[in-house]
């Protein structure tokens, strides 16, 4: 299907309103196997709700969206075989307060792929490695700083394996000094080359790692480019202004 | 002479609250004064000191009130012989037995009326609970309905209406409602079979004792296989399928262990079989529905209470809704349910005492009406009783708070 143009995710004239509003326009967007991508804009601009439909935690009403071969529409079939391969995480972490770290990151794989107790375990304590808080894996969340539940978070969506990853403002509800030990731990993901959708206002990070920046204002993507001609050649005006705010102080 | 005492007051109230409560002064009674603990074992004191005054004097009026109408005190009535019959009786009774045993036949009447009514109040609650949620606009409509209905009708109404607007419409005993000859349902009550033990019994029973602990090996091998190969067993399904079929096979191959003894119509009424009351039916009913009303709300909004982002993290992971619901969702919605939940157990078990308005032989009507009235015994019999309801209350609220804590969620 799309797997030959190498397309791991494709958004086909993708319309969406709540209600009267119309939240998502004409949005078109084909992301590559292992590419990064920054997305910005003013708040209320729909990029949340944009990186919601890939994984239908929000449901499109116009437009075809594909993943992995995979059409996204109602057959709960195909929105199960496409959450398995998208993993998310959210601004607000939404780790489960009643399980420990490691029951955390344990639980979809036994549960979702049926695996082995000792074997997801095993997986799930490589991850925490990989966040370096191995050593917190038996605490509950409640007992960790902002910043080591948005790593467990980011640890709890790698043990399904997931073939990309969708970050919704991860650092945003963190203090400065824990946002750079995320966004550490997603540098050092995104040079291993996993696909990556990330909603961000952190443009050190963009300018770091990203393929492509792009803009969105009022539910369109108005502008998208590579980061070095997006940051020092922006195009439109909404752009120009947007950035002359984010960067401005 | 008047005002200088005055003027002593007025200065011992100003400068020597001022004294005491000036932290700087730093003699021992201050000092005791802005200490904590003593501050709060002070108070304590004080109260406890209050309430044994108020405790004392109250026993010595009603020691001189009874002596001087010459009522005898102490529990020697209970060994008296009662004299009357009850209409439901759990253990073996009749009038020849003691005011005592008037008493435990009136307990257990209680404990199962509240046992029958915890049971079902809690089943029917959780379904309207979830109903109140669904996505189904009927059933979240219908359920609304119910709820605010029947928790703004006062209970006692509820319980007239099913003794006397329901089942007091029933059919005489000769024109029973009869379902294969076996069951029979008149103003009388309910008829059902007795079951009773014949040849075999105890090898049936055997076999039963058998299937339970097949079911229970069957969970652990199934848990354990789950841990080493993630393979899932339908357990629950299975352990049905085990435990129906050993009860009905096993009942032929072990020769009928069973006989049953089936109501008959002789005279007037029913002889033989179980009678169930007609005021134990609609006590049971209206304490199982009112206390539903308020169960279903404590589901509802213990379930509303986890946070969106729990189901969306669920169903970015991929779990399915069952999933969801067992082993995120209810598991912290029960943290906030427990605690309510405890306190509407309780609720029913203390409304079960108005089985008095309608005759339904429970603790209150039995020993603190008719055994209370036969002997004038009051302070015994009302203490006793409430002595067996506040047991209950504490015994139902320990094991709520034991189960509480194990579930609490660790914070830091
Ligand atoms: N469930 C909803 N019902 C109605 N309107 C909604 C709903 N969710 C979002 N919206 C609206 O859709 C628009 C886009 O929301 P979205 O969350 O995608 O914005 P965003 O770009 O992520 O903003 P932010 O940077 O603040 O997160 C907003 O105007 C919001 O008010
Ligand atoms: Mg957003």
């Amino acid at each position: 299907m799309t797997q030959e143009t190498g397309n791991i995710i494709t958004l086909k004239n993708v319309n969406k309103w709540y209600g009267e509003f119309h939240v998502l326009k004409d949005i078109n967007l084909d992301v590559k196997m292992g590419e990064k991508i920054v997305i910005c804009g003013p708040s209320g601009s729909g990029k949340s709700t944009m990186i919601r439909c890939i994984n239908h935690l929000e449901e499109h009403q116009e437009g075809d969206i594909i993943v992995d071969g995979v059409i996204l529409n109602n057959d709960l079939k195909n929105i199960g075989q496409i959450r398995k391969e998208v993993g998310m995480v959210f601004q607000h972490f939404n780790l489960f307060p009643h399980l420990t770290v490691l029951q955390n990151c344990t639980l979809a794989p036994i549960w979702v792929k049926k695996m082995p107790q000792k074997e997801a375990e095993k997986i799930a304590m490589k991850f925490l490695e990989r966040v370096k808080i191995p050593d917190q894996a038996n605490k509950f969340p409640g007992q960790l700083s902002g910043g080591q539940q948005q790593r467990v978070a980011i640890a709890r969506s790698l043990c399904m394996n997931p073939r990309v990853m969708l970050f919704d403002e991860p650092t945003s509800a963190l203090d400065p000094e824990m946002i750079k030990e995320v966004l550490d731990v997603m540098v050092e993901l995104a040079g291993e080359g996993m696909t990556m959708l990330c909603v961000t206002h952190e443009m050190g990070f963009a300018k770091k790692v990203a393929d492509r920046v792009i803009f969105m204002d009022a539910g369109q993507i108005i502008e998208e480019n590579d980061p070095e001609s997006f940051f020092n050649n922006p195009q439109s005006e909404r752009t120009k202004l947007f950035l002359s705010q984010v960067l401005g102080h | 002479m008047c005002w200088s005492l005055r003027f002593c007051w007025a200065f011992l109230a100003v400068y020597g609250a001022d004294y005491i409560m000036n932290p700087n002064n730093r003699n021992g009674l201050s000092r005791l004064f802005y200490n904590p603990t003593a501050r709060s074992l002070f108070f304590q004191a004080l109260i406890l000191g209050l309430l044994l005054y108020f405790v004392m004097t109250i026993v010595g009026n009603v020691m001189t009130n009874l002596n001087q109408r010459g009522i005898s005190t102490g529990f020697g009535f209970l060994s008296q012989p009662a004299g009357f019959g009850i209409s439901q009786t759990l253990i073996e009774y009749n009038e020849t037995f003691t005011f005592g045993r008037t008493f435990f036949v009136g307990l257990l009447n209680t404990l199962l009326v509240s046992f029958l009514g915890v049971i079902a109040a809690t089943f029917l609650g959780v379904v309207v609970g979830i109903s109140r949620i669904s996505p189904n606009w009927l059933l979240r409509k219908i359920s609304m309905v119910y709820v605010e209905i029947l928790r703004n009708i006062p209970l006692l109404l509820q319980i007239f209406f099913w003794y006397y607007v329901v089942l007091q419409t029933l059919p005489r005993p000769r024109d029973s409602l009869s379902f294969g000859e076996s069951i029979f349902i008149n103003i009388r009550g309910v008829f059902v079979p007795k079951p009773v033990p014949d040849a075999g019994f105890s090898f049936y029973i055997a076999l039963l004792v058998a299937a339970v602990v097949a079911v229970v090996a069957l969970t652990i091998w199934a848990k354990r296989r789950m841990r080493d190969t993630g393979q899932q067993f339908p357990v629950f399904w299975t352990s049905i399928a085990i435990l129906f079929g050993t009860a009905v096979i096993g009942f032929f191959i072990t020769g009928r262990p069973i006989m049953l003894d089936y109501p008959e119509l002789r005279g007037l009424n029913f002889r033989g079989g179980i009678t169930i009351l007609p005021e134990l039916i609609a006590l049971w009913f209206a304490l199982t529905i009112y206390t539903s009303t308020y169960i279903g709300e404590i589901v509802r909004s213990g379930i509303e209470s986890v946070s969106h982002g729990q189901t969306e993290a669920c169903r970015a992971l991929g779990l399915n809704e069952g999933h969801r619901m067992k082993l995120v969702i209810l598991p912290q919605a029960m943290r906030v349910m427990i605690p309510p939940m405890t306190s509407q157990y309780l609720n029913l078990t203390k409304n079960s005492s108005l089985a008095t308005a309608i005759g339904y032989p429970d603790l209150v009507s039995v020993f603190a009406g008719t055994t209370l009235n036969q002997t004038g015994q009051a302070i015994e019999i009302i203490s006793m009783t409430m002595l067996v309801y506040l047991t209950i209350s504490l015994l139902v609220s320990a094991f709520m708070n034991w189960f509480n804590r194990r579930v609490a969620l660790v914070e830091r």
